[in-house]
């Protein structure tokens, strides 16, 4: 069994202590973040990056633990012995999934990493589908989670928008002010309730205001895909700002939304009781439900999407589902398991044949699942630009980003074709 | 006239093509030793007078290129896209392209749609990679090369990168393989690091170019490719331009470019082009002249007293420390004063260097000196014992903790960083508390700073004085020799001095020491009283770094690179009398050494014997007595591993009922479940292969269907297992995908690790072979027997003919009930070891690990090494049930960790228990567990060791880890 004396966080933390949590999406985490503020919780957002956030995490944990850990525990700790914070008065909250993988350890490795530093009585709290822990002053309800999934579907809204106009706005920057700037906005809105005609109201208004950016769209710029290890994909820190990279070398990124990852995470637990037979037959039921509200949703603002007539929107997570079928069973679920070629498929069978796999070094389920996959995808969409890049405290960056080159250079060859 | 100019700079080399209306009429191919921009900007000069002033279109390319192009605002292509056009061009026919550079590999596909791969950032070193063999080898890269073409048989080595090969090669050489064989051996591995690296299933055939420098120079790797891909003569295509096809290609492309520029403007806009600094700077060393004066001043006050051997008369110890990469030997005095020493690189024979310098030793003592005690410690222990035959062979920790005693006497922390090996024992109570040695993967520090000191032009010493005073020390990284590789191309990308990538090297060496191999998180863990020694601690940039890093002065003896044997020496001081070798023996001494297999048993091991002048022999490589031509004294000692292997045995090929037969491969999973499925296979009257135990050759068989190259050993080996079954025209393999394992109720969760659970589903898209059968993958639940049941029965009738739901429910209860029974038999067994251990006062040794770890592929035999140093051997799974579970400190949730931490803390509990963790390389699990098993072991005093395992086969790093073991329990006592 595992050790069960961790700290709680309690109710009368809720007003004296600061929650510290690390940045993977901006936009995601801004939205969430501040309805968390609305509930009265004192929350910081940690963006420190540079070098000394790895080379803090990397005394801390095993070096060959996965860099998205290596990277959060770094985080975590700086902000700790920053001097900004007083040690006994925060917690730190994580988000992680369960399952197989490693990754489901990171919690007990922050753990381990704040008793070696003699910070044990500091409470880490984790944010999981599998609900593993309790705390009394920390609890997540079905109206919480259903609020959290809007903010997330907003997020994801404005990160893939903003992605679409980067690339042709005229004056550079402006998209990401703009999805700054509604981060906050939508977290506003968020407060008077969320769903129903008001959030589809406020949805065409964050279409509408993207689709105002004065953009060149004369030149096709190719499209590039980003997939893989969810921290690594998304994490600026910890993909070098793979995404800017892109942008800067000429290419559209097309970013698959973090709503993907989610409705992965609610199917797992229906195929969890139709292939292995785990769990009850009403909760079963219950997630049943709950993945056809969800896909529904993407689906009505996939449409609002389209509706622009300049935009695109991601193909709906059924679709992606069904592609799987192609190279990979959906039993497969440590990681991003089957949603990791899922993605890339329906990337490629959607006119983003060009595509950056990531990882971090030594993930394990992306043996499989990533680098394992490439034949059989490659066999299925010839044209399938596939590089796959590896993440890792030491990994030069040189090695990196020619790898990337090499993928650019033959994306643009598929344009001009 | 059209011009056109391509400029290629690799990690390496800088290499310029002009052509004019196509035809090349200036090549350059030169090392720009870091100093990019001057190299390029030389090599231009040098052609500017072909062009006479006209214009012409150019690009850049390479890994080194990048920076500059972008810098100067010039035209740059990929390298790999720049060969695919230039192959396209030149060479229509081709298939393929094989290109080998200072530090990538590329493979290009041409066959069905072009397909490019580069080297991932595991597989550092190609080029570079030979160069630092050659380095090892004391030969230069043209002498290997001729070397390489005289070899009689080819040995194992690791083929995954650099350091691990370094590791393989080491111990040939100490055993005195030929240098030829050697050579090839090199080849061979960079040949399977490509086609295994690269290739990921893809066939490689028809007509093959192969580029870059490596393989323009080297005729024996162009052999050796050629050979091993089975390419006939007219389809192995060595082109004259091998060396430039980067930069021929980049000259093509600049005339899709726009604009064109004179020679004039080009070399201005590369003078002047304002370099991006990506690169991390760090602290410089010292503040100047001053400050490293008082650090010298400090430093010298730990000195051995010295006596001239030419005065002395008395009696005389001699130590002798035979490492990986340099001989040392000190001899001393009654009173412990150094009458002799002496340090140097073993040039690969150091049998020879020890003849040498005994004869020396002799000449110098006359009739005055005598020498009453030897001993001899290091990787070369055995040989160097036998040759000479000196008193005592000591394990290299006792020899330095002797040493680090003298220097001071209530040491409570030594840290040694030598050629190959970082070592580091933790003393408490005047013992050896803890032993922490680095893992395979960050091994070759100290000759990592050595072979990169003489990759940029200047001697170690040189380098290190000029990392000193570096102003602005780049950060390099803490993890392995070939990320810091890759980090100093970027470095110099950047334009770092010399100066500031020694002082980065220095400071990288350190960290990876604390941080990877220590694990500390302040200095304080480290205790007052630490000895740090080691011929890299000579060089005063990595001593100053280790200081600063740990905030805290530490002891550096004036002869840290010399402790080993002065260590030894004092040891030897027991003696009264030595039988070391005599003047006159000495005198007509000769010894030669031939290779040879072992044939005692399925290790295969490769075996050295030594021959000396008087006939005897000395026989290394093996691992247990049987190689070594030693008569066993007939008293076997429990072994679970081989007992497990027997026991599988049992589950062999059958002829079944039916017409077809399911290929079982023991590989990963099937280690545990082989009794499970080969039964309920069997009661369906099916007939039944089971691939055989892995042997390096099934992993060659499999090597080419291989996608990650980080992926595991016992992974990459399945490959082979289902190359095998497929030979064996099976009509249907079976390896289930199972999320989770049995659930034995001693964790959170009974999962299996993402590989064990899912490797089918990457053998389904990447061996193209299994199409041509039935590949049986299904995802099962095998903790419900009656879903199992239904499950199965669904999958098969969609299969196979008259399958009945009958049929299928008794065979998977004959199925578990053999499992069971297997299970059981091996506990049993664990529990008859333990008890043979204590009657008959035998230390018992848990080698834990997976249960694929006693493939004895997988385990290199270590359980028969095990033996043969005295312990009563057993497996996690043998004895896990005989402790109490108690909570661990990280989620315990897969079945086979969760026997591990069992085993631990059955250790703990017992007095006679000792606990080894077999860990593979890539597994990344053990980055939890490890710690976590350490945690347990040593909360309770208990010692912990890990040892890495990869492809690696020779046994001597091993040997010595053990050997520290049993060391450090003696000593506790």
């Amino acid at each position: 069994m595992t050790e069960k004396n961790y700290v709680p966080f309690t109710k009368e933390m809720i007003s004296e202590y600061t929650i510290l949590a690390p940045n993977m999406l901006p936009i995601h985490f801004n939205i969430v973040l501040q309805f968390m503020r609305d509930r009265g919780y004192t929350v910081d957002l940690l963006t420190e990056d540079g070098p000394e956030v790895a080379e803090t995490g990397l005394k801390y944990v095993h070096n060959d633990t996965c860099y998205p850990a290596i990277l959060v525990i770094g985080q975590f700790m700086r902000a700790i012995e920053s001097g900004k914070y007083d040690p006994h008065k925060v917690a730190l909250v994580y988000f992680q999934t369960g399952g197989g993988c490693r990754a489901s350890n990171y919690i007990f490795l922050l753990r381990k990493a704040l008793k070696k530093a003699g910070y044990d009585y500091v409470p880490v709290i984790s944010i999981s589908f599998d609900g593993l822990e309790k705390h009394p002053g920390f609890k997540i309800d079905i109206p919480t989670w259903y609020k959290l999934l809007y903010g997330i579907m907003y997020a994801d809204l404005i990160m893939a928008l903003s992605e679409q106009v980067k690339p042709y706005e005229k004056r550079k920057g402006e998209a990401a002010e703009l999805a700054d700037k509604l981060s906050l906005e939508v977290a506003a809105h968020m407060k008077g309730g969320v769903g129903g005609k008001r959030a589809e109201k406020m949805m065409r208004d964050i279409v509408k205001r993207f689709a105002a950016i004065e953009q060149d769209r004369s030149v096709k710029k190719p499209r590039v895909g980003i997939v893989g290890e969810i921290y690594v994909k998304f994490s600026p820190l910890g993909n070098n700002n793979l995404g800017g990279f892109l942008v800067e070398n000429g290419a559209e990124v097309v970013l698959p939304g973090l709503m993907n990852f989610m409705l992965y995470c609610v199917y797992n637990k229906v195929e969890d009781y139709e292939l292995y037979h785990r769990g009850n037959w009403f909760f079963y039921q219950a997630v049943k439900i709950a993945y056809k509200v969800l896909l529904s949703k993407q689906k009505s603002i996939a449409a609002l999407i389209e509706e622009s007539g300049i935009f695109r929107a991601a193909e709906p997570f059924d679709e992606v589902v069904d592609i799987a079928e192609k190279c990979i069973g959906r039993g497969c679920k440590m990681g991003e398991g089957w949603l990791l070629p899922a993605e890339m498929l329906s990337l490629a069978e959607h006119g983003t044949p060009n595509i950056v796999c990531t990882q971090p070094f030594g993930c394990l389920p992306n043996h499989i699942c990533g680098k394992g996959m490439m034949k059989p995808i490659k066999e299925h969409y010839p044209n399938a630009n596939i590089i796959a890049v590896d993440y890792d405290a030491s990994a030069s960056r040189v090695n990196q980003e020619n790898r990337i080159k090499l993928m650019l250079a033959n994306a643009k060859v598929e344009e001009v074709r | 006239m059209a011009y056109t100019l391509g400029i290629d700079i690799g990690s390496t080399t800088v290499k310029v093509v002009l052509l004019r209306d196509r035809e090349p009429i200036f090549e350059k191919y030169e090392r720009h030793y870091s100093a990019v921009r001057e190299k390029t900007d030389e090599i231009l000069t040098e052609a500017a007078p072909l062009l006479d002033g006209a214009p012409f279109s150019v690009a850049i390319s390479g890994s080194a290129g990048l920076g500059l192009a972008t810098e100067a605002n010039l035209p740059f292509v990929q390298e790999v896209y720049a060969t695919s056009r230039v192959v396209e061009t030149l060479e229509p026919d081709a298939s393929c392209v094989i290109e080998l550079g200072g530090e990538d590999a590329k493979i290009i596909f041409f066959d069905g749609g072009i397909d490019e791969r580069m080297n991932g950032s595991c597989a550092g070193g190609t080029g570079a990679f030979i160069d630092q063999m050659a380095t090892l080898l004391d030969v230069d890269a043209d002498e290997l090369d001729r070397l390489s073409l005289e070899a009689k048989r080819i040995y194992p080595i690791a083929s995954r990168c650099g350091v691990f090969a370094k590791t393989d090669i080491q111990p040939l050489l100490n055993q005195g393989a030929s240098k030829s064989d050697i050579a090839l051996s090199i080849y061979k591995a960079v040949v399977n690091q490509t086609i295994a690296g690269l290739a990921q299933g893809k066939k490689i055939r028809g007509r093959v170019l192969f580029l870059g420098g490596p393989l323009y120079y080297c005729k024996g790797l162009r052999k050796c490719f050629a050979d091993t891909l089975g390419l006939s003569e007219e389809n192995a295509v060595f082109p004259s331009y091998a060396r430039y096809s980067v930069a021929t290609g980049a000259a093509i492309y600049a005339e899709t470019t726009e604009g064109t520029v004179t020679m004039r403007e080009l070399l201005s806009r590369i003078r002047t082009a304002k370099a991006v600094q990506t690169t991390e700077l760090l602290q410089p060393l010292f503040s100047g002249a001053e400050e490293y004066g008082h650090f010298r001043a400090r430093h010298q006050q730990n000195a051995v007293a010295r006596e001239n051997i030419e005065n002395y008369t008395g009696n005389a110890y001699l130590g002798i420390d035979c490492g990986s990469t340099t001989t040392k030997l000190a001899l001393i005095s009654d009173d412990k004063k150094l009458l002799y020493t002496y340090y140097a690189s073993n040039r690969g024979d150091p049998v020879e260097i020890v003849r040498e310098q005994i004869t020396e030793i002799y000449k110098k003592c006359g009739d005055r000196v005598k020498i009453i005690g030897s001993a001899v410690t290091g990787y070369g222990e055995e040989l160097i014992k036998n040759a000479f035959n000196i008193d005592f062979g000591i394990v290299e920790t006792i020899a330095h903790f002797t040493a680090a005693k003298f220097f001071m006497p209530e040491v409570n922390f030594i840290l040694d960083i030598g050629g190959q090996d970082i070592k580091c024992f933790r003393i408490k109570n005047g013992a050896i508390d803890s032993i922490m040695l680095n893992e395979a993967c960050s091994s070759g520090c100290g000759s990592f700073l050595e072979t990169f000191a003489k990759s940029l032009g200047c001697s170690i010493e040189d380098f290190a004085t000029r990392g000193l005073f570096a102003k602005k020390p780049v950060n390099l990284g803490s993890r392995c020799t070939v990320f810091m590789n890759s980090s100093v191309k970027q470095a110099q990308k950047d334009g770092a001095t010399l100066e500031d990538i020694s002082a980065g090297l220095s400071i990288s060496v350190v960290k990876n020491a604390l941080y990877k191999v220590i694990r500390v998180a302040s200095a304080d863990e480290l205790g007052k009283n630490v000895v740090v020694q080691g011929g890299t601690f000579y060089n005063d940039a990595v001593l100053r770094a280790f200081e600063k890093e740990l905030g805290t002065n530490v002891v550096r003896p004036d002869i840290a690179g010399l402790m080993g044997a002065f260590g030894a020496a004092l040891y030897s001081m027991r003696a009264s009398e030595s039988g070391i070798i005599s003047p006159e023996a000495l005198a007509s001494f000769s010894h030669t050494a031939r290779a040879t297999v072992c044939k005692g048993c399925t290790n295969n091991c490769s075996l050295t014997i030594n021959t000396f002048a008087d006939g005897r022999k000395f026989i290394s490589g093996n691992r247990c007595e049987k190689g070594a031509g030693i008569k066993t004294s007939g008293e076997k000692l429990p072994n679970l591993h081989a007992f497990k292997r027997e026991l599988l045995a049992q589950f062999g090929d059958f002829i079944g009922t039916r017409k077809d037969t399911v290929g079982l491969p023991l590989s990963l999973g099937m280690f545990e479940l082989l009794p499970l499925w080969h039964t309920f296979f069997r009661e369906m009257g099916f007939g039944i292969t089971v691939s055989k135990m892995s042997t390096r050759r099934t992993y060659e068989k499999g090597q080419f269907s291989i996608p990650s190259d980080t992926a595991c050993y016992p992974a990459k080996l399945m490959h082979g297992h289902i190359a095998e079954l497929l030979e064996n025209k099976v009509d249907a393999i079976f390896y289930p995908c199972l999320t989770y394992n049995v659930d034995e109720h001693l964790g959170d969760n009974h999962y299996n690790c993402p590989v064990v659970a899912y490797y089918s589903e990457l053998l389904n898209g990447n061996v193209e072979e299994l199409a041509d059968i039935k590949f049986l993958y299904p995802y099962l639940n095998i903790n419900d027997q009656k879903e199992l049941a239904n499950e199965l029965y669904t999958f098969l009738s969609e299969r196979f003919e008259n399958i009945k739901k009958r049929d299928v429910s008794r065979a998977v209860k004959a199925a578990f009930g053999a499992y069971d029974a297997f299970e059981q038999a091996v506990r049993a067994e664990g529990e008859r070891a333990v008890k043979y251990a204590r009657d008959n006062g035998k230390p018992i040794m848990i080698l834990a690990g997976r249960p694929y770890h006693i493939d004895s592929e997988i385990g290199h035999g270590i359980d028969a090494l095990a033996n043969s140093l005295g312990f009563a051997v057993v497996s996690e799974d043998s004895v896990y049930h005989l402790a109490k579970m108690r909570p661990v400190g990280v989620l315990n949730q897969w079945t086979y960790h969760s026997r591990l931490y069992g085993a631990s803390f059955f250790a703990t509990e017992n007095d006679d228990v000792q606990l080894v963790q077999l860990v593979s390389f890539g597994c990344g699990v053990d980055a939890i567990t490890t710690d976590e098993v350490r945690a347990i072991l040593e909360n309770d005093g208990k010692l912990y060791t890990q040892i890495k395992i990869d492809e690696i086969a020779g046994l001597g790093a091993v040997k010595i880890r053990l050997r520290s073991l049993i060391g450090a329990i003696e000593d506790k006592k």
